[in-house]
This record gives C-alpha cells, sequence and structure tokens, in this order.
C-alpha cells in the first residue's frame, strides 16, 4: 500500500494497528507477508514506531536466550556487555543485520548475543533459568542508561524501531528470517514521544505483545507489578500487559484462558449468571486479581513459543478480525490487513469482547473460532 | 454526744493562707459569649409554641411569645426548621470583641470556660480546625481523544467490592469440565459499593438512628457498624451485615455477638481521639443502653486507652486469633486504628499480626464525645495515612492481605473517588451518615439533649426519629454517591472500580508542596502520565 | 467507471471518484479494493457503486443519496451519519455501523459487529433503516432516537445469541425488531419495552423485509413467516429521575 501521491506524512488520528500470522503446524515463512498486511494499515498509525516479533527465527541457537540490545552510546555498549559477561555465557554475538533505509534514521547500535546463564550463579541464586534471565533484564533496563534490552526469548527475536512498520520490516530485512510465529505492530504514539525502545511489540522472555489502545487502569496495574519485582521502565503502557502475562501465565501456572479472564473479565452481571462451580472461581478470580484487570480499550496480540494470542478488552473498543486458511491463522486490526497475507481465506469472523483466540502449535483447533469458543465463554451461550 | 469544748482563738489557724476563697460560681463579672443570636418575627408568629417543644436543649421559654435563653442555644436549627410561619432566624452571634488573629473568638471563650470551671473542654462530631484539607488540592483525570470516556447511564459500570485477606495468586487446575479454583479463599466480604456506615455505639446515637442505618446497610448490600456498645437485640435481624466491635470497655461483647456479625473489629483507636478512651456519660445510660452494654444504668460507660489485653503488637495477634478461634476463622477480622504519625508501620504490625482488614480514621473523625483539645490537635489526615499504609504495604509485598478501608471527614463522592485513587479499598462515613438523618453539625452531642433525637438517649427525643424515614435517607445517600461514582469512573474511562483503586496515576495535585506530593506520589497537574 | 484499486491508497480512489463525478459519472465499478476508507464519503445523488473486496473503514460516511454494493465483507463505520441512500453487504460487517444514521439503508446479508445502529435518529419524513440477516453483538441499538433496526438471526448456530447484552440501553425513541428468541437479560430493562410484535408492527416492517430479501435474492415470507420480538423505549425522557433537582 503506498502513501498517497500529494501529501506525504499528513496525519490522520486512527490509532495503532496490529497482525499476527501463525502456522499451527510449525512452518515457517519470511517476514513478506505480514510486512505486507501491517503495511496496509499504514494509515493507523502515524511513523512513529512499528515492530515484528517472528518465532522459530533461530533454529541454530534454538536452546539459547537470544538478546537484542540497543545501545545508544558506547559506554552503555561496555557496561552492558561486562554484565553479560558476567552472568552469561555468551555462544555468540553479532550485530543485527540490517539495510540502510530513507525512512529510518539515528538507529542505535543493534547487537544480539545467544546467552545462557552461568551455570554457577544460577545454581547459587536458586532460581530457574527464566527467572534468572528477566532479573538480569530488568537490571539492565532499570540501571544501565542508553541500553535497551528489547527481546530475550528463546529462538525468537523483536525487531522494532521509529517509523512506519513496512519501512522498519525493510530496515531489518525480514525477509531473511522464517518463523512458524510473526506479529507486527504499527504505533500511533500518544502518551510517549517516539522512541525506539517504547515500540511494539513489548517483548520480555519469549513473550512478545502488541497493543492498540490506552490501559486507564496503567496507575494501579504498575503498581501491583511492582510489588512482584517488575519494573516498569519502557515509559508506555503496553508494558503492562508483557509482564502481566509472564506474572499470571510462567509464575503463577494460569492457564492461558484463565489469565485472559483475568485482564478482561467478565462483568459481575455475568458472573452473578453462572452456574456454579463457575460463579465462584469467576468472582474469587476478580477478587485475587482486581489489580491485574486491564480497563481501557484494548486489542492485543501476544506471543509465546508454540502459542499466539489475540483478545479484546471485555466491551471490544478496538477492532480485531481473524481468519483461518487450511492450517494458518490470522489476526489483524481489520479484515483488509488479513487479505493482504491471505486474499482467500476459509473463514472470517470477529472474536466476542473478552474471549481470545488462541493458536496451539500442533492443534489443529484454533480456541475461539466459531463453534469452539473456550470453556470460559460468555455466558448466555451454550457451548 | 458531748465534745470537748474549744477556746475561742483570735488568731487566724495557720494551715489557711487568707487571700485565698474558694470560687464563686456565679459568672458576673466574667463574660460569657454566645454563640448564637436567636430572633423571631413577632409578627409573623403563631403562638403555636412549636419552638418550644422541639428544642431539645430548653433554650426557649414562653412570655405570651417565645423568648430565648441564648447561652443555651447551641444552633440546631430544629425550632427553625418546624416554625410553621418561617419566623424563626438563627446566625452565629457576631464578634463581640476586638478582632485578633491569634486570640481567636474561640480561644477567648474557652480560656474563659476553663477558668471558670477548671474542667477539660468537651466536644462532638470531628475537627472543626481550619487545618489543609488535601482532598481539595486534589483532582481527578477524564478521557478524552485517546481513551474514551464510558457513560454509565447505559454501559456497565461496576462498584462491586471484597474486604478481607486475598491470596498472592490462585491455584487454578484444569479438570475435563473447565478451569477450577483449587484453595478457597478466607472470609470475605461483599459490598455493591465501596462505602460503609462506620462506627457509632448504641448509647452514642439512639436505637432509632442505629436501626435505621443497620436497614439502611442491608437495603444497599454494604455494611454497619454496632461501635462499641453492643448488639441490641432489634437489630439483630441486621446483623449479617454488621461489623460487631470489641472495643477496650468490651461493652457486650460476648460469644453470641461475635458469631452473630459478619465481621469482628478490634478497636484500638479512632481519629476524634487517638490515643485516649471513650466515656458516655451515666447520663446516656438508659436501661435499653444498660442492657446492651451489659453494665450497670446511670453508670458511666468508659472505655479505657488502650485494651489492656494489647500494650504490644504480639498482643493484638493474640487477641485477632483469639477472636477468629472463637468464630471458627468465618469472620473476618478489621482493626481500627487512628491516623497517627507512624500509620504506615502500625498498619503493616497489623496486617503482619492477622488482620483481614485496617481501618484507618483520620483525624478530622467524628465522636458523640471527646474533649476539645485532643480532637483538635492530635492525628493526621487521612488522605496522607491512606497514602503511606497502601505504600508501604505494597512495599513489603502484603497489600493483598488485609483490605483498607478509610475514614474521618469524607464529604462527598469525589472524596470517596479520591480516597480510592489514593489506595483505600472503601471508605466509611459516619458523619456524613448523620447528615443525612437530620443532623446539623451543632456539636453538642455529648449532652444528650440532640433536638433531632439522634444522639440522645431521651425517648422524648428518640421518637423523633422514625427508622424508616432514616433508613430511606440513608439509602438515598449511598445511592446518590454510587451514581455519582459511576459517573466518574465513566468519564476517566475505566468500568470497574478496581481499576481506580490505588491508581494514583488518575490524580493530580494543585497547590501543594514537593515533601507532601512525594508523600502521597501524586504528580502535580501538567505533568502528563 | 470501472477502477482497479490494486496498491492504490484511499486518497487517490476517492479523489478520482469525486473528479468523475463532477463530470457526470454515475456508476462505478471498484475492483481490487481491500482496505480503502472513507469510500463515497460525503456523496451526493444518484449515483452507483459496486465494490469487489473489503472495503475499508467509514465507508459511505455523511453518504447522502447514492447506493453502494459490497461483494463480500465489510469493516468498521459503515454508514456513519449517512443522510440517505442504501447500502447492500453480501458478507459480514463490522462494528460501529450506522452510527448517528439519519435516513437511508443498510442492508447485511451477514453477521454484524458491536455498537450497530447507535444513536440512530429520525427527523420529519426520513427514517433510517438497518437491518442484519445473521446475529449482532453487544450495544445493539444502544442510544436510538429514532428508525428501524432489525436483526434477523438467519444462519444462526445452535445456541448463539441473536444479539448481545446491553441491548437498546439508552433507547429513547424508534423500533427495533428481533427475530427470534432472545434472553430478556440482554435487552436493558430499564429503557426497553419488549413485547412479540403485532400485526401494526408486522405491517411496518413488511415494506422492508421485502427490500432486504430482494436486495439477496431471499424470500420474504419465509423471513416474515416467524416470531418477532418488538423493542421501543419505555420513555422519551429515560434519565429525568436521575438527577436531584
Amino acid at each position: 500500500m503506498n502513501q498517497p501521491t500529494f501529501d506525504r506524512g499528513h496525519r490522520m488520528l486512527s490509532g495503532c494497528g496490529l497482525s499476527g500470522l501463525m502456522s499451527l503446524t510449525g512452518e515457517r515463512v519470511d517476514g513478506r507477508a505480514i510486512r505486507e498486511s501491517i503495511g496496509l494499515l499504514h494509515d493507523r498509525s502515524n511513523g512513529l514506531g512499528g515492530g515484528f516479533a517472528g518465532y522459530g527465527i533461530y533454529p541454530d541457537h534454538k536452546d539459547h536466550f537470544a538478546l537484542h540490545m540497543m545501545y545508544y552510546t558506547v559506554e552503555a555498549q561496555d557496561r552492558t556487555e561486562a554484565v553479560l559477561e558476567e552472568a552469561f555465557e555468551v555462544a555468540h554475538d553479532e550485530r543485527i543485520a540490517t539495510r540502510p533505509h530513507p525512512n529510518i534514521v539515528d538507529p542505535p547500535t543493534l547487537m544480539r548475543y545467544f546467552v545462557l546463564p552461568r551455570p554457577s550463579q544460577l545454581q547459587e541464586s536458586g532460581l530457574p533459568a527464566e527467572e534468572y534471565v528477566l532479573r538480569r533484564v530488568m537490571h539492565i533496563n532499570a540501571n544501565i542508561d542508553e541500553s535497551y534490552v528489547f527481546s530475550s526469548g528463546k529462538n525468537m527475536g523483536t525487531f522494532k524501531a521509529v517509523g512506519y512498520a513496512e519501512d522498519v520490516a525493510d530496515f531489518f530485512r525480514l525477509e531473511e528470517y522464517q518463523a512458524y510465529i510473526w506479529i507486527a505492530h504499527g504505533r500511533f504514539p500518544t502518551n510517549t514521544p517516539g522512541w525506539w525502545a517504547g515500540a511494539h511489540p513489548f517483548t520480555v522472555l519469549d513473550w512478545a505483545v502488541v497493543h492498540n489502545g490506552e490501559i486507564s487502569s496503567y496507575g494501579i496495574n504498575r503498581r501491583y507489578l511492582e510489588m512482584f519485582g517488575y519494573q516498569c521502565t519502557m515509559r508506555t503502557d503496553t508494558e503492562v500487559m508483557a509482564y502481566l502475562l509472564d506474572l499470571l501465565i510462567r509464575r503463577h501456572g494460569l492457564p492461558v484462558e484463565v489469565a485472559c479472564d483475568v485482564l478482561a473479565a467478565p462483568f459481575w452481571s455475568q458472573i452473578d449468571r453462572m452456574p456454579e462451580p463457575k460463579r465462584q472461581l469467576y468472582t474469587s478470580l476478580r477478587r485475587i486479581y482486581g489489580s491485574a484487570l486491564v480497563n481501557g480499550p484494548f486489542a492485543i496480540i501476544f506471543g509465546r513459543q508454540g502459542e499466539m494470542v489475540g483478545i479484546n478488552d471485555r466491551i471490544k473498543l478496538r477492532p480485531l478480525v481473524a481468519a483461518r486458511k487450511d492450517s494458518w491463522l490470522y489476526l489483524s486490526s481489520e479484515e483488509a490487513g488479513i487479505r493482504a497475507m491471505c486474499p482467500t481465506p476459509d473463514l472470517v469472523w470477529t472474536p466476542r469482547a473478552g474471549q481470545p483466540v488462541i493458536g496451539r502449535l500442533g492443534s489443529d483447533i484454533v480456541v475461539g473460532e466459531p463453534g469452539h469458543e473456550s470453556a470460559a465463554a460468555v455466558v448466555g451461550q451454550e457451548v | 454526744m458531748r465534745r470537748p469544748t474549744t477556746k475561742k482563738n483570735t488568731k487566724p489557724s495557720p494551715a489557711a493562707p487568707p487571700s485565698v476563697r474558694k470560687p464563686r460560681v456565679a459568672r458576673a463579672p466574667i463574660f460569657r459569649p454566645n454563640d448564637f443570636r436567636w430572633t423571631h418575627d413577632a409578627d409573623a408568629c403563631g403562638r403555636c409554641k412549636r419552638c418550644l417543644q422541639q428544642c431539645g436543649f430548653k433554650a426557649l421559654s414562653w412570655e405570651d411569645g417565645p423568648v430565648v435563653d441564648p447561652a443555651k442555644c447551641v444552633g440546631c436549627h430544629r425550632c427553625e426548621a418546624f416554625c410553621p410561619q418561617s419566623a424563626i432566624t438563627i446566625r452565629p452571634d457576631p464578634q463581640h470583641f476586638r478582632p485578633h488573629p491569634l486570640w481567636t473568638d474561640a480561644h477567648r471563650a474557652n480560656l474563659w470556660l476553663q477558668a471558670e470551671t477548671g474542667g477539660v473542654l468537651l466536644t462532638g462530631m470531628g475537627n472543626d480546625l481550619p487545618y489543609p484539607i488535601l482532598w481539595d488540592s486534589l483532582l481527578l483525570d477524564a478521557c478524552q481523544v485517546t481513551n474514551p470516556s464510558i457513560d454509565p447511564l447505559r454501559e456497565p459500570m461496576e462498584l462491586r467490592t471484597f474486604l478481607g485477606c486475598s491470596p498472592d495468586q490462585a491455584q487454578v487446575t484444569q479438570t475435563k469440565d473447565g478451569p477450577s479454583l483449587r484453595a478457597e479463599i478466607g472470609p470475605t466480604l461483599q459490598l455493591e459499593t465501596p462505602i460503609l456506615f462506620s462506627a457509632m455505639s448504641y448509647g452514642s446515637i439512639s436505637l432509632n438512628a442505629q436501626k435505621a442505618i443497620a436497614m439502611a446497610a442491608v437495603e444497599c448490600g454494604i455494611y454497619w457498624n454496632t461501635g462499641e456498645g453492643g448488639l441490641h437485640e432489634d437489630l439483630k435481624p441486621y446483623a449479617h451485615r454488621a461489623f460487631v466491635q470489641c472495643a477496650s470497655g468490651r461493652f457486650g461483647v460476648h460469644a453470641d455477638y461475635l458469631n452473630a456479625g459478619a465481621a469482628i473489629e478490634i478497636k484500638i483507636g479512632q481519629g476524634a481521639k487517638p490515643g485516649i478512651g471513650g466515656h458516655l456519660p451515666g447520663e446516656k445510660v438508659s436501661k435499653d443502653v444498660s442492657q446492651t452494654r451489659m453494665i450497670p444504668v446511670g453508670s458511666d460507660a468508659l472505655s479505657p486507652a488502650p485494651q489492656h489485653d494489647i500494650y504490644s503488637i504480639e498482643d493484638l495477634r493474640q487477641l485477632i486469633y483469639a477472636l477468629k478461634e472463637a468464630t471458627n476463622y468465618e469472620k473476618p477480622v478489621s482493626v481500627k486504628i487512628a491516623a497517627v504519625h507512624n500509620v504506615a508501620a502500625i498498619a503493616s504490625g497489623i496486617v503482619r499480626a492477622g488482620a483481614d482488614i485496617v481501618y484507618l480514621d483520620g483525624f478530622r473523625g467524628g465522636t458523640g464525645a471527646a474533649p476539645t483539645i485532643i480532637r483538635d490537635h492530635l492525628g493526621i489526615p487521612i488522605e496522607i495515612a491512606i497514602a503511606v499504609v497502601d505504600q508501604q504495604l505494597r512495599d513489603e509485598g502484603i497489600r493483598n492481605q488485609a483490605s483498607l478501608i478509610a475514614a474521618g471527614g469524607i464529604r462527598s463522592s469525589a472524596d470517596v473517588a479520591k480516597a480510592i485513587a489514593l489506595g483505600a479499598d472503601a471508605v466509611a462515613i459516619g458523619t456524613g451518615a448523620l447528615l443525612a438523618l437530620g443532623c446539623t453539625l451543632c456539636q453538642k452531642c455529648y449532652t444528650g439533649r440532640c433536638s433531632w433525637g439522634i444522639t440522645t438517649q431521651d425517648p422524648a427525643l428518640t421518637r423523633r426519629l422514625d427508622p424508616h424515614f432514616g433508613a430511606q435517607r440513608l439509602t438515598n445517600l449511598v445511592q446518590a454517591w454510587s451514581a455519582e461514582l459511576e459517573e466518574i469512573l465513566g468519564a476517566m474511562g475505566v468500568n470497574a472500580v478496581e481499576s481506580l483503586r490505588g491508581s494514583r496515576e488518575r490524580l493530580r495535585a494543585v497547590g501543594l508542596d514537593r515533601t507532601t506530593l512525594d508523600i502521597l506520589r501524586v504528580k502535580p497537574a501538567g505533568v502528563g502520565a | 467507471m470501472r477502477i482497479d484499486a490494486t496498491n492504490l491508497h484511499y486518497r487517490d480512489l476517492n479523489r478520482r471518484i469525486r473528479e468523475a463525478v463532477a463530470a457526470g459519472e454515475t456508476s462505478f465499478e471498484l475492483v481490487n479494493i481491500n482496505g480503502q476508507r472513507y469510500i463515497a464519503d460525503g456523496l451526493k445523488g444518484h449515483l452507483q457503486f459496486l465494490i469487489d473486496g473489503v472495503p475499508g473503514n467509514d465507508l459511505a460516511a455523511f453518504m447522502d443519496g447514492p447506493t453502494i454494493h459490497v461483494r463480500g465483507n465489510a469493516q468498521d463505520g459503515v454508514g456513519n451519519t449517512m443522510n440517505a441512500g442504501r447500502i447492500i453487504i453480501e458478507g459480514h460487517a463490522g462494528d460501529v455501523l450506522g452510527y448517528g444514521m439519519r435516513g437511508g439503508e443498510i442492508f447485511i446479508r451477514g453477521r454484524v459487529g458491536y455498537r450497530v445502529g447507535i444513536h440512530m435518529k429520525a427527523y420529519q419524513n426520513t427514517r433510517p433503516v438497518l437491518i442484519a440477516g445473521g446475529t449482532a453483538g453487544d450495544f445493539l441499538g444502544e442510544y436510538m432516537a429514532g428508525g428501524i433496526l432489525v436483526v434477523l438471526g438467519l444462519d444462526r448456530r445452535p445456541g448463539e445469541p441473536l444479539v448481545g447484552d446491553w441491548c437498546a440501553t439508552g433507547i429513547h425513541g424508534g423500533d427495533i425488531y428481533l427475530r427470534g428468541d432472545v434472553d430478556p437479560s440482554h435487552i436493558a430493562s430499564q429503557f426497553a419495552a419488549v413485547r412479540p410484535a403485532d400485526e401494526a408492527h408486522l405491517q411496518q416492517l413488511r415494506p422492508h423485509l421485502e427490500a432486504f430479501a430482494q436486495a439477496f435474492s431471499l424470500n420474504p415470507d419465509q423471513l416474515l413467516d416467524h416470531d418477532f420480538l418488538h423493542i421501543a423505549a419505555v420513555s422519551h425522557r429515560p434519565y429525568g429521575a436521575k438527577y436531584a433537582a
């Protein structure tokens, strides 16, 4: 999709755009299709941020944590590499491949490191490897100025910058990567200035989140997360989404569907109509996790190894469309975004408010597709 | 009986200095200013004598028309409200003396009264001195453009609130029927709106007043509080929505009482009189009060300053668990404290001692009777207390272990919203509830002469308040505030109160100094996200 | 006039359309449409559009007269503040359709999304009509002030609700017709009076269903031969009692 021929740079107030695609069988594709999709949603962003996450892109280092780094100063790089050296065994490091692009200006130094926690340190810490990595990442982001870890998962990576998403894709040469999940975002920032680290996706360990909307409960979501040691450093409200997912799913062990029911909880009027013991479960969830309820309009797509999920807020104030063709799952803010990657889908549907669409590697059934709404489906519908 | 004869002495006894005499009770020549000027329009007066009947303070007599004893008029406005001719006017009495910024009228009057009586000044209701009101320096956010506001008249808006200890996380297992919760949560209170009625004992207020409050609590799906006066028989039908208080005097506290309520509250202190005990004068201990409190008629009801079995934090833990054991762990236990300087540390200790709810009462909190000097000069503002307690509990990672109730001068739904944004789970209203029942805040509750029939036990006065009428007015108030809270939440783009709770990000301050801003952790207006 | 919209930005597409209209063109076939926004916005008169593909958001906003036929699905914002004209969509359509619509007709063969028919209003002789062949999401007819809103529930799956929650919340005018059974708790009862549609209602409904049936080659009698619920406002001043005077 081209820019208008006579009026470059004219901005329309239209909010952010999201897209995602997943092969349920794990078949990998390069970044061109997702680039087309997010490029079509060009008018949903204002060129101040774009980004992608791909899963399965580092098969040669699939058991290492792939840390993607942005350095704004040489000193930041030196200090960070000292921390990395101390905490990790670095199997391989290199600059992230890019090509010059007229619309992507003043890039920071972009590096990636394939690491594992140093065994002695890991043992001494008594932490699981993920937790160890998470804490080091938080430490770098909070304490080393001008240095940001913007991706820290295994066999996955985030690529983001200030610029339109399709330009970011070209800059990072996404056509050279092969992934079985791609998610993408074009940003129209209102709360924070255009800033490379503030673009989406928001990534922590192998969670990557793209978000359209504004979190009106950010103040309490953030304070709640701080109680558990998460530090919000990226100056953008989407950060809390990523940490909430990590907290609820990885640390608290909630199933993905239940975590979605925390973020986009059913209304009391719906809970009160539920049969027992469901009613008690949902009442308890809201009680325990009231500070994790995400209020305000949102549509998010998030991924982790083996899963891609799309979900709306509980009154669906933001758009999200889903589609399937054979064993491919597509998500986008607009149907047109899906058709840019898949012109003739077999099935197109709109997820219900607060109900996740979940694609799982190895499962041909997508949770949330018509006829397969999750067990946590809205009251009033006998599934 | 024969007495020894004494010789008359001409010399005075050396033990009695000649210059001191016992003070005379008569007032003159020391001036005692009157608080109010009572006048009436003699032409309009219909001579119905209703004003005489209505005055609980016996300030009016009759001589071919009403005649006032200005020393007795407390400005309760009952006579004015009931005059069918609207012939009565009551104004604060204008200043008589040369104005002085330091020696205000009130200071002079208090000092003269003390010189006259040698006594401790008494008062009722809450602190009326012009300390800063932080609510009035805090403003709430609203959503525009980047986030839609919500119209609560049409779209769902949720105020439901839970109080009690909540676990850190949910233990969920997947069964073939879907997800299921592994562990039960402890005893919990469910409120349909984040407002409760604060503790006002039967004794400090009339039974009719307490009944009105209890009925309204049931109607609104919230809770009321027995205060330290025990639970009257007539109120047992409403006990299932009551906090039963266990205070230092242990009035009316026994096993059935503890099990009758929805929650138990250990009263350590209250905002109006931090650190000191309570005193219900014997004249307010009627037969009914005596029965409910389980003390003799006419005897003063004295609540000691500390609970004598709580001299240190581990003692509190002991009492909390004694109560839990006595009620089979079925009732959440609340601990009520006055907001004082180290309230954050105290609150943390209380939570670690096993309390499920911490009730914070700020320095503006009301009372039926308290020494004026204590009421007016001790404690800290509730706004600060909520902020520091909430933050302290979060820093220690224990915020979920107890809910916070905030009280002490909550005047409107805006104060409620701000209290919640600072971190309170719910607020309690005392003065607000009494105002709804007809109180005009004359601050003479301690006399037991309340013309409105609220803070009295005199049957001639108590019958003036119909509990059903009172319950309706209280229900109206709670509903009005709840509707306003929904409007506020909607304007903020939030449709559930838990998304405002603790979200200081939605507050901005105007005119507060840097230190206060840091303590409140609220940004000044003008600073964005 | 045929326009191939492949790789055409909406600014250029719509400019070409407007220039053609000014030059007297009245019939357009737009092919390879995918996501271009604002098509036919603000256009007046007896124009015809045939759209092949998925038009972008805000199709026919402020439109005042033309007819649009979409061969496929549509997205959000169709017919925003539309004054007159007709829109026929063969597939599904998204959220916020017919917002503030004042006149004209929107017919969607498939399902519709959330917040459909918000604040439809009638004025003098103009009355808007929006008919959805499938099911609808939450907040249908919110704040309705006038016009006719119909949900037919064709191709409804067993157990699938005809409409979502908070249907007709804030309604203070207009008529809503629902074909089939509805969980009463889904309808905002403090605003809406719900009753089975009677003869007079069906008389009102018939010509519109006939037009819908014709647009999609359906049998109108089959559509009508069913139980309909009728929803109307309880009061024109639903918030009268809310405020303290």
